[in-house]
């Protein structure tokens, strides 16, 4: 018999919502939740021994957390631990990822599972993860993708794209017939002849983005600035990363004339900043923005701006940028906005 | 094709260097001043232009970088 734990979020385990966030890592014997679902799509030889789980606020604040939620596992002396899944759930999904990430290393077969999109993808590695659908809707389809991933891995065979497997992968050296310039050029002319040919490293895709309106009068429209060139106060008071940023920051603009090197400078670690530092309307044209403002070519200029770095910056970060931005915008009753890239 | 572009940034105003998109500081500082204004208004004219797909907003004044 095959014994499989199966980690879950207080959610999941039936101890409640945010209320229950909290709650310590515990284990209960046999299968919990969706785990009654997983053990239908295991089927005979399977046998979902304990579950363990935790609040997500919980899970996530310290790594001894995870250790601790390892540690109950382990106890169980499983030949796989399955984690999730846990959908577009931003703290579920980091937990679920630290779980597998640490059984893994610690010789413990995992996988977790979760949406594309999940902020907690890039912490699984060296982990398994496989894709679910979006939300609990597709609980179904993701448990039976799930359960042929685990049935396929403890056989010994190499989990895919095929199988619905997602984020990184250790990357095994092996020795090419050809040498990387010979097939270079060789995917070169295959590109120029039409041929859709495979490049050996995959880049991760970019959503295409439909357009916004246009606003219909730039002189009645809130315009709001915004900037990826990593532009604050003086002093950087919350510290905005200078590559890599996972946050975004709002000041106040309000009443400023313009962008001051005495108020102002970029941490951007990507270029010299020391033209912007000379003068930051470089990189936040707050003196002309103003002065468009006070001719009534603008409406009016939101009383903040929002920034971030843009470099080295993860696609599922910048994408979360972009949507926390634009509701941002939204719910301030912003038109247009204008963002400056460096 | 510019990076904006490729990446599907529906309104682009080009600029003269990734340091310093709203300057120039080659420019003296009347003239650089001057070029930021022309940058904004170009962006204003681009969020007033309905578009359907990448587009870039050139007016005449762009030079190499």
């Amino acid at each position: 018999m095959t014994r499989v734990v199966h980690y879950l979020n207080q959610f999941f385990a039936g101890l409640g919502g945010e209320a229950a966030a909290d709650a310590p890592p515990a284990l209960r014997r046999g299968a919990l939740g969706p785990g009654r679902k997983l053990q239908e799509f295991l089927g005979q030889g399977y046998d979902i021994i304990a579950t363990v789980y935790c609040g997500d606020d919980r899970a996530v604040a310290s790594p001894e957390v995870v250790a601790a939620i390892l540690d109950l596992a382990a106890g169980e002396h499983p030949d796989i631990l399955v984690a999730g899944p846990a959908f577009t759930s931003g703290r579920y999904g980091v937990a679920c990822a630290r779980v597998v990430a640490a059984a893994t290393r610690a010789g413990i077969a995992a996988i977790a599972a979760m949406h594309p999109d999940n902020p907690g993808l890039d912490e699984a590695a060296p982990g398994v993860v496989i894709g679910s659908g979006a939300s609990v809707r597709e609980m179904a389809p993701s448990l039976e993708r799930l359960a042929a991933a685990v049935r396929k891995h403890l056989a010994g065979d190499v989990l895919t794209d095929g199988d619905g497997r997602i984020g990184k992968r250790p990357r095994k050296n092996a020795l090419a017939d050809r040498p990387g310039a010979v097939r270079a050029v060789d995917l070169l002319l295959a590109r120029l002849a039409g041929r859709d040919a495979v490049a050996e490293v995959s880049l991760p895709p970019f959503d295409s983005v439909a357009p916004a309106s246009p606003v219909a009068d730039p002189r009645t429209a809130t315009v709001a600035l915004l900037t990826e060139g990593g532009l604050v106060p003086l002093g950087n008071p919350d510290r905005l990363e200078s590559a890599r940023a996972t946050r975004w920051l709002r000041y106040d603009i309000a009443g400023k004339s313009a962008a001051s090197p005495s108020e102002y400078a970029s941490v951007h670690g990507g270029f010299s900043t020391s033209w912007a530092n000379q003068d930051p309307n470089r990189i936040l044209p707050l003196d002309v923005a103003r002065e468009l403002e006070r001719e009534g070519a603008v409406g009016a200029l939101y009383g903040e701006y929002f920034a971030t770095t843009g470099n080295g910056t993860t696609v599922p970060n910048a994408r979360r940028f972009g949507v926390e931005w634009a509701a941002e915008l939204r719910r301030s009753g912003i038109q247009a906005a204008i963002l400056t890239a460096t | 094709m510019s990076v904006a572009e490729r990446v599907g940034a529906p309104r682009i105003v080009p600029t003269r260097g990734i340091p310093y998109p709203t300057g120039d500081p080659a420019l003296p500082a009347a003239e650089e001043r001057a070029w930021r204004r022309e940058l904004l208004r170009r962006a204003l004219t681009a969020i007033a232009t309905s578009v359907s797909g990448p587009t870039v907003f050139r007016g005449g004044a762009e030079r190499a970088v």
